[in-house]
């Protein structure tokens, strides 16, 4: 097969299959995106067993199988467990402009990270363990998307 | 009906390419299967049972175990398809012995396949992710990986050099591999010099995309002897699959003082107690592991227990995993040489079989009786084999 190219001219058809969804956030869910959405805040649920707070809130502790039914109201700040930077802007894939991160970021209060955007950095200011914020979107529609990323918390001098 | 013990008697592979327009994907998968027939002397009316995978939305079709009987061989016999994403390969080798070992079956085709030519290959993976908590904000293979590169280099100061040597060393070795997609001799400074992706991932960091099949050949103890090639003995498998949100390693590692890729390191640990595995670097004379880039080449070398935690970067340099050390790593060029997904957790099995039944040709480590072969998938999913020249004494989940 190595010489394929050569012996034949292969047809080939291009496809694009385009299929609709609706998927439901869930009680749990929607709970928390509408407290982002109307009250700007980050709710986590607590593993009544093993203690661990989950954010993004969790109905069902993974490993304790109990169902996490006490909401706990987290910072809208927390540290970067890990993060990359993408310079590369591609129209349809890219959810910010210019040179941004996705990270991995435990909010205060929360045992466990998510993942989000970061914009807003000088490249120095990001490392394991450096404190970043939420930054809100104006108009929000009950999406994670209604923060549009954090930014580096300026330090208090 | 007690356990039965399994081996590899047949092993088949295409070649593998960026693009194989010349064939259809059921005539790829079944070059592959042809490929293993013939290897283990038998023929279509001979298999009593077939597994096959690939990864859901890549080419798009979902009956993938109906749709491709023309070219598996399946049709009117018993045929199921799994499919876990990176891991599917490996997991189909699981389901294949898990057919032979359970007594019910005594000869059974495992079949892993992609085309990644004929996707988009981040457009398909992102379906894998959640669509409120991570489709949003995140998807893809690079980002993911970047994510852990830079996380490995924070803890444990591993740098992006030590990275490239794992590149380096896994497509040289291509170059005796004639099935090999990536075959080329390169240097430290060639892989430092690639544009990043997502930093600290470079073009020459991360795995091609390549379209290929494999089919491997399992069989009872039973009829073990009937075949032309001494039987590969499967001497224990493992998994672990965790999966929630991209996030989901942390939880682990922060919360409860696991660590990275509790996974791996789960996975590892119930497998070598079963095969009695305490020193892998010593025991296996070859390992074939599943590194999707550059830098899972240093830390999953910890967590399958060949070094302490952040000794992944001394243990390549020090030549233990080149060809001609203690327990060679990917002689066949490994996944940074030849990626095409669904049947590369297979081909390590394969590999693993060829090695210890001597009969790798240019790649061969002399003498290999006992190797380890692992898939990988995301989100930080694991599946582990030993396979050997001697019959184990007894059959092993
Ligand atoms: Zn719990």
């Amino acid at each position: 097969m190595d010489d394929w190219r050569e012996a034949q001219e292969v047809l080939v058809m291009d496809g694009g299959i385009k299929v609709p969804y609706s998927w439901s956030a869930g009680e749990t869910g929607t709970t928390y995106l509408e407290s982002l959405r109307d009250d700007k805040k980050f709710l986590g649920t607590r593993c009544p067993e093993c203690g661990i707070v989950y954010h993004i809130p969790r109905r069902n502790c993974p490993d304790c199988f109990s169902e996490c039914a006490e909401w706990v109201e987290l910072g809208s700040s927390g540290e970067l467990v890990t993060y990359t930077i993408t310079r590369k802007h591609h129209p349809q894939l890219s959810p910010l402009k210019g040179v941004f991160g996705y990270a991995v970021i435990k909010l205060d209060g929360a045992d466990t990270g998510f993942v989000h955007l970061i914009s807003e950095f000088d490249e120095s200011q990001l490392a394991k363990g450096a404190r970043v914020e939420a930054v809100f979107a104006g108009e929000r529609e009950g999406s994670i998307l209604d923060v549009r990323y954090f930014r580096p918390v300026k330090a208090v001098s | 009906m007690g356990a039965k013990r399994a081996g590899i008697v047949g092993v088949g592979m295409t070649v593998q390419r960026s693009t194989r327009r010349d064939v259809s994907g059921v005539e790829l998968i079944n070059e592959a299967v042809r490929a293993a027939l013939d290897d283990s002397g038998m023929t279509r009316k001979d298999i009593d049972a077939i597994v096959i995978g690939n990864m859901d939305h890549f080419e798009g079709i979902n009956y993938v175990d109906t749709w491709s009987v023309d070219g598996s061989g399946a049709l009117g016999k018993p045929i199921m398809k799994m499919t876990t994403g990176g891991t599917t390969g490996s997991t189909v080798a699981m389901g294949a012995y898990y057919h032979v070992a359970s007594g019910m079956f005594d000869r059974v085709l495992a079949i892993g396949w992609e085309k990644n030519s004929e996707s988009d290959t981040t457009g398909a993976i992102i379906t894998a992710f959640d669509p409120f908590w991570d489709r949003p904000t995140f998807g893809g293979a690079v980002a993911g990986l970047a994510l852990e590169a830079t996380q490995y280099m924070a803890e444990t100061g591993a740098t992006e050099e030590d990275a490239a040597y794992v590149a380096v060393r896994d497509r040289k070795n291509a170059i005796n591999n004639p099935f090999a997609h990536l075959r080329m001799e390169s240097n430290i400074e060639a892989i430092m010099s690639t544009p990043y992706l997502a930093w600290p991932v470079k073009l020459g960091d991360m795995c091609p995309r390549t379209d290929g099949a494999c089919a491997v050949v399992f069989a009872s103890e039973d009829i073990a002897g009937d075949f032309p090639n001494v039987p590969a003995w499967v001497h224990g498998v493992a998994d672990r699959h965790l999966w929630g949100y991209t996030s989901d390693p942390y939880v682990n590692q922060h919360v409860k003082g696991g660590t990275w890729f509790p996974a791996m390191e789960r996975a590892t640990r119930e497998l070598y107690d079963k095969v009695g595995i305490t020193d892998p670097l010593e025991q296996f004379d070859v390992a074939e592991l599943y590194l999707p880039y550059s830098f899972a080449g240093l830390r999953y070398m910890e967590s399958l227990g060949f070094c302490e935690r952040a000794g992944g970067p001394a243990l390549v340099r020090s030549g233990d995993t080149d060809m001609g050390g203690k327990c060679p790593v990917n002689p066949s060029g490994g996944v940074l040489s030849s990626n095409a997904i669904g049947a590369t957790g297979l081909l390590r099995v394969a590999e693993v079989a060829l090695q210890v039944q001597g009969r790798a040709g240019d790649r061969q480590v002399p003498g290999a009786k006992l190797g380890l072969a692992t898939g990988f998938g995301g989100c930080y999913w694991s599946d582990e084999l030993v396979i050997g020249k001697e019959k184990p004494e007894k059959a092993r989940g």
